[in-house]
């Protein structure tokens, strides 16, 4: 069980004469941090379709401590400890925020599948779900409807879902993204107290961000893995400068923050 | 929002969803008042019953789990059918004929859920409204067996409960398809306050996100679709049983279609939209073809377009709309 917790072998996928993700092999040791960034279109939301299923690759295999998950549906993958979350708010609108994680903890317990006793017969998963709210802060909005909560409790709630889950690694599509400055510092510091027995990778475009909370950097480019390592590394590659950070990086990380990102989603 | 401030709420909070509510209880007792006030009109009234329960097993998978479907009669016509069969065939005990239509039905939906459970939206439509025309024109071949265009003559309904007989005032049918209706309607909202309830109103919301969570998404559809189609043929094997009749129309598109309308005239998700719908479709049909019958369409084309187009959630969702509104 010293395996990584997360690992590819030569993951490919293209669509058509495009290439979107070409030979990617990463290793994720459990318990690490790690960021995973790369200029728009990159191909890193469909690294992370790939490896929960979303998308088949064209090759390659796909490894969750040590067993191969490639043939798994994405659901599979979810109760084995392989969850996501969407760069976009992907949640359930007419749900409340209690309902909503009430309803991940439920699927995972496996209490989803009884329909002649009610739910108030199930009083761990609702506890469960409210301490994971409350642990996001989220619990004095609890019985609000997903669509009524604010943007950045949305973000929050993303990933209340995904940890009802009980990941063991946890993917994170940009947590923060359309959250202004400070409450992404938050955002991020709630990802950092998840407990270390999670392997989190996370999209994040801001530098600093990435540079505070991140162990280890992968920087992805046209659909391949250009380089791993400790973030003070990357940042000072050359490489990484000339076709991430461009020539000015305070400023270019900036303001890549506040475009809209127009990645491809396949989902 | 009181309630979000207490860090014990939330089992109450869950609870409190699950209670009747004092709406609910005039409602079912609103059930009763055709014996006192319209004893002329126990026939129609259990045929409301019957289209309510129809509408609510819709419900269940439109409502609540997203699944449109122009063809649910399909179940319907199995359920009518086959009680019908049973009757004919010198088996005229009433429960027992529910029992089977139920089964009969429920096997069929579970057959056919392991391809609605594929797809969604306009695909989802013309599949179920394709199975709903091949099982009509199956049943028109048939015709040694199910009487094809003249309809299932023969059928002769026992005795309910070996003492109550099916009388010509509909007594004795208004009573059964009311305890029946009322029977599955309790079971429905266990259902739909059940943990898989939950799931359902997730794969309605959001079904891209169910398995990312994990969820099963196509078990629970596929579940859910057999209790619906077991349900749709319960009601079919009431109006087979009160009327001693079943013709082609009862697995007809134009039934499929009629209960949407009624379903969305009430309104979807709610349990008891299907049963409003249905009484408002049907007391509709009964006044206005009295009047000028061959105008019946144009007035229920003026309540839908009405209906859909003022109150989007239909009558319960703008009742209840009105309810918050005067509360607060």
């Amino acid at each position: 069980m010293s395996g990584p917790a997360l690992a590819t072998r030569g993951l490919a996928k293209s669509f058509g004469s495009l290439v979107v993700a070409r030979d990617i092999e990463i290793e994720l040791p459990k318990g690490v941090r790690y960021a995973l960034i790369g200029p728009n279109g990159a191909g890193k939301t469909t690294l992370i379709n790939l490896i929960t299923g979303m998308l088949q690759p064209g090759a390659g295999r796909i490894f969750l401590d040590d067993s191969d998950i490639t043939a798994l549906p994405p659901e599979q993958r979810v109760r084995r400890g392989l969850v996501r979350t969407y760069q976009i708010n992907s949640l359930f609108p007419h749900l409340t925020a209690l309902e909503s994680v009430t309803l991940a903890v439920c699927e995972r317990s496996r209490a989803a599948r009884t329909w002649w006793r009610p739910l108030n017969a199930y009083p761990h998963e609702i506890d469960e779900a409210y301490d994971i709210l409350a642990a996001l802060k989220l619990g004095p909005v609890c019985h609000r409807l997903t669509r009524e909560l604010a943007y950045g409790q949305q973000r929050l709630l993303e990933i209340a879902l995904a940890l009802a889950t009980r990941p063991k690694v946890l993917l994170l599509d940009e947590p923060a993204a359309g959250v202004p400055r400070e409450e992404s510092n938050e955002l991020f510091a709630a990802i950092a107290g998840l407990s270390s027995d999670i392997t989190v990778l996370f999209i994040e475009h801001d530098m600093e961000l990435v540079f505070r909370f991140a162990t280890q950097v992968i920087v992805m480019v046209g659909g391949r893995v250009l380089l791993q390592g400790p973030p003070h590394e990357i940042a000072a590659d050359p490489q990484v400068r000339a076709v991430y950070l461009g020539n000015a990086p305070a400023k270019g990380l900036q303001d890549k923050r506040q475009e809209p990102h127009r990645e491809s989603r396949h989902d | 929002m009181a309630l979000s401030e207490k860090a014990t709420s939330p089992r109450l909070y869950l609870q409190a969803q699950t209670r009747w509510r004092p709406a609910e209880i005039v409602f079912w007792l609103a059930t009763l008042l055709p014996y006192v006030l319209f004893p002329n009109y126990l026939s129609l009234a259990s045929q409301i019953a019957i289209a309510g329960l129809f509408a609510l097993s819709l419900d269940l998978i439109l409502g609540y789990a997203g699944i449109v479907s122009l063809g649910h009669a399909a179940f319907f016509g199995v359920g009518a059918y086959t009680a019908g069969l049973l009757s004919k065939y010198d088996w005229g005990e009433p429960l027992t004929g529910l029992v089977a239509a139920a089964f009969a039905a429920g096997i069929v939906g579970y057959a056919t859920s392991f391809v609605i459970c594929r797809f969604r939206h306009l695909a989802l439509i013309m599949l179920t409204l394709g199975f709903g025309l091949l099982l009509a024109e199956l049943a028109n071949t048939l015709g040694w067996l199910t009487g094809g265009m003249d309809g299932l003559q023969g059928i002769h309904t026992w005795k309910l409960l070996g003492y109550f007989r099916f009388d010509l005032y509909g007594r004795a049918a208004y009573s059964y398809a009311l305890a029946v209706l009322f029977v599955l309607f309790l079971f429905a909202r266990r259902l739909i306050h059940s943990p898989f309830g939950l799931s359902l109103r997730g794969i309605r919301e959001n079904f891209v996100r169910m398995p990312a969570i994990g969820a099963p998404s196509r078990a629970h559809i596929r579940t859910i679709y057999t209790i619906a189609a077991a349900l749709a043929g319960i009601a079919g094997a009431l109006l087979a049983q009160t009327t001693e009749t079943v013709s082609l129309d009862s697995l007809g598109f134009e039934r499929s279609a009629e209960v949407v309308v009624m379903l969305v005239l009430g309104g979807t998700g709610r349990l008891y939209g299907g049963l409003v719908g249905a009484a408002i479709y049907m007391i509709a049909r009964d006044q206005f073809s009295g009047i000028v019958p061959q105008y019946w369409y144009f007035w229920i084309g003026i309540l839908l377009v009405g209906v859909v187009m003022f109150l989007p959630n239909g009558i319960l969702g703008g009742l209840a709309k009105l309810s918050r509104w005067s509360r607060s």
